[in-house]
């Protein structure tokens, strides 16, 4: 599985960094930075935790 | 086995669902909306969708494929309109029976209204692209409430031309949310950008020709927007033994009956992290408690009380505003980094001895990560914020 960032339609809540960590992170302005795209398997539940938290709806996963 | 139900389509409806379907459940799912859009993002209507600046296409809250996925039994286009409790069924405006062994209610709110005809209100993606197409050079648009809704509409019918007249009945916009001396910062960006901002108007009903107000003077206008506030939509569930105040009343389980659980702009709960009773409308909440109650559900054993730390967003102009806590009926507020006047700074906020929000507007957006530390934990405020010395918590 593959993580997926729209950066463009991040609105900078931070919302995916309090939920994956290992994941996630924000530059200066905000905006989300996918820091792994492919993240451990035991990170998953993170990730989807961030997914369904993101207020904009610029993450998903993709089988690859 | 009926299954579960779930009314309302929209972000905490989705997130119930797509929580139900990652935990495990695999049996009979409803999604009932009345809107006939698939689930879609509301926050970006009053800002990319009302500027133009993003197509209605950008705004799914899920491919087409990811909600097939859910495996659903999808009703788009038709609101629930009864419940009864001792049956377990859910009627539908279009007379359909629902049976459910669990429900999850989320239908949200709906606009506060004015008397009179012709106004906009906006709410949903249809009002949204409505007004849009009203906006522009050479037009006057009156914006009733000066909330962050009305903020950023006029901030967007600014930018694109419009002539705003932003109509407030308090001395101050927001000080009830954020207090007076943000509000009034916030008021003054407004009067900057060529906001015609009246304070302490209130406005009886909508003309033909704009509004009146409560002086009875009559302020004309091409376009009204009314933004004052929302009502739960709960109206549905009269009758139905459900406790309503303000929102369906729930526990910290968010749980309204016994396996009847609220989430979202609908749902009022007990905050355990802030004592105290609320319902929030925010757009990270909906998801956040849409994703709890789905649990609380599934696994009544190892049921969890709910007790986020709210967060919220506004982008007005160039400037973004965000807070995490709860920041209403707050007792005092400090600045403690950067400078009110310079637009740039991070606010705590004091409920009782505690530190209960954060407001940040012009900080990077990291900055304002440790403070919210501080209300999450319930900080002490005097060993958080101390007089003439730079505070003990640092990001």
């Amino acid at each position: 599985m593959k993580v997926e960032l729209e950066a463009d339609k991040c609105v900078a809540s931070g919302q995916c960094v309090l939920a994956a960590m290992d994941v996630f992170d924000q530059d200066d302005d905000g905006i989300a930075i996918l820091l792994e795209d492919r993240p451990a398997p035991e990170l998953l539940d993170d990730v989807k935790e961030a997914i369904a938290v993101c207020p904009a709806a610029a993450i998903r996963l993709v089988e690859q | 086995m009926h299954g579960i139900v779930v009314v309302g389509a929209s972000a905490a409806g989705l997130a119930a669902a797509e929580t139900l379907r990652r935990e495990g459940y695999a049996g009979p799912l409803t999604l009932v909306g009345d809107e006939p859009h698939a689930p879609y993002d509301r926050p970006p209507l009053s800002k990319q969708i009302l500027s133009g600046e993003w197509r209605p296409d950008r705004l799914p809250l899920r491919t087409p494929a990811d909600l097939a996925a859910l495996d659903l039994d999808l009703r788009l286009g038709g609101a629930a309109t009864g419940l009864q409790l001792g049956e377990r069924t859910v009627r539908l405006a279009d007379g359909t029976t629902l049976s459910y062994d669990g429900l999850i209610l989320a239908t949200g709110v709906r606009p506060r209204r004015l008397p009179g005809e012709g106004a906009h209100v906006l709410r949903t993606l249809d009002d949204a692209l409505t007004l849009r197409d009203r906006l522009g050079p050479g037009r006057r648009l009156v914006v009733v409430g000066a909330g962050f809704l009305g903020a950023e509409a006029a901030a967007v019918a600014r930018r694109l031309g419009t002539e705003v007249i932003l109509l407030e009945p308090a001395p101050v916009p927001l000080a009830h949310a954020v207090g007076a001396e943000v509000g009034r910062m916030l008021a003054r960006v407004h009067l900057d950008e060529g906001v015609d901002l009246r304070c302490g108007t209130g406005v009886t009903e909508v003309t033909e020709d704009g509004v009146l107000l409560a002086s009875g003077e009559v302020v004309e206008a091409d376009e009204v927007l009314v933004a004052i506030g929302s009502v739960p939509n709960t109206a549905w569930l009269d009758g139905s033994g459900l406790a309503v105040a303000d929102g369906v009343v729930c526990d910290v389980y968010g749980e309204a009956a016994r396996n009847v659980y609220a989430a979202g702009d609908v749902a009022r709960w007990h905050n355990p992290l802030f004592g105290t009773s609320m319902r929030i409308e925010h757009r990270t909440h909906a998801a956040e408690m849409g994703m709890a109650v789905a649990r609380n559900l599934l696994a009544p054993e190892a049921r969890k009380p709910f007790a986020p730390v709210p967060y919220f967003w506004s982008d007005q102009y160039g400037m973004k505003v965000q807070a995490y806590g709860f920041l209403r009926g707050h007792d005092e507020v400090a600045v403690v980094e950067g400078d009110l006047a310079e637009r740039r700074f991070v606010a705590l906020y004091r409920a009782g001895e505690r530190v209960s929000g954060v407001l940040a507007v012009g900080m990077p957006p990291k900055a304002i990560r440790g403070w919210r530390q501080a209300v999450a934990t319930g900080a002490g405020w005097h060993e958080t914020v101390s007089p003439g010395a730079l505070p003990v918590v640092r990001p």
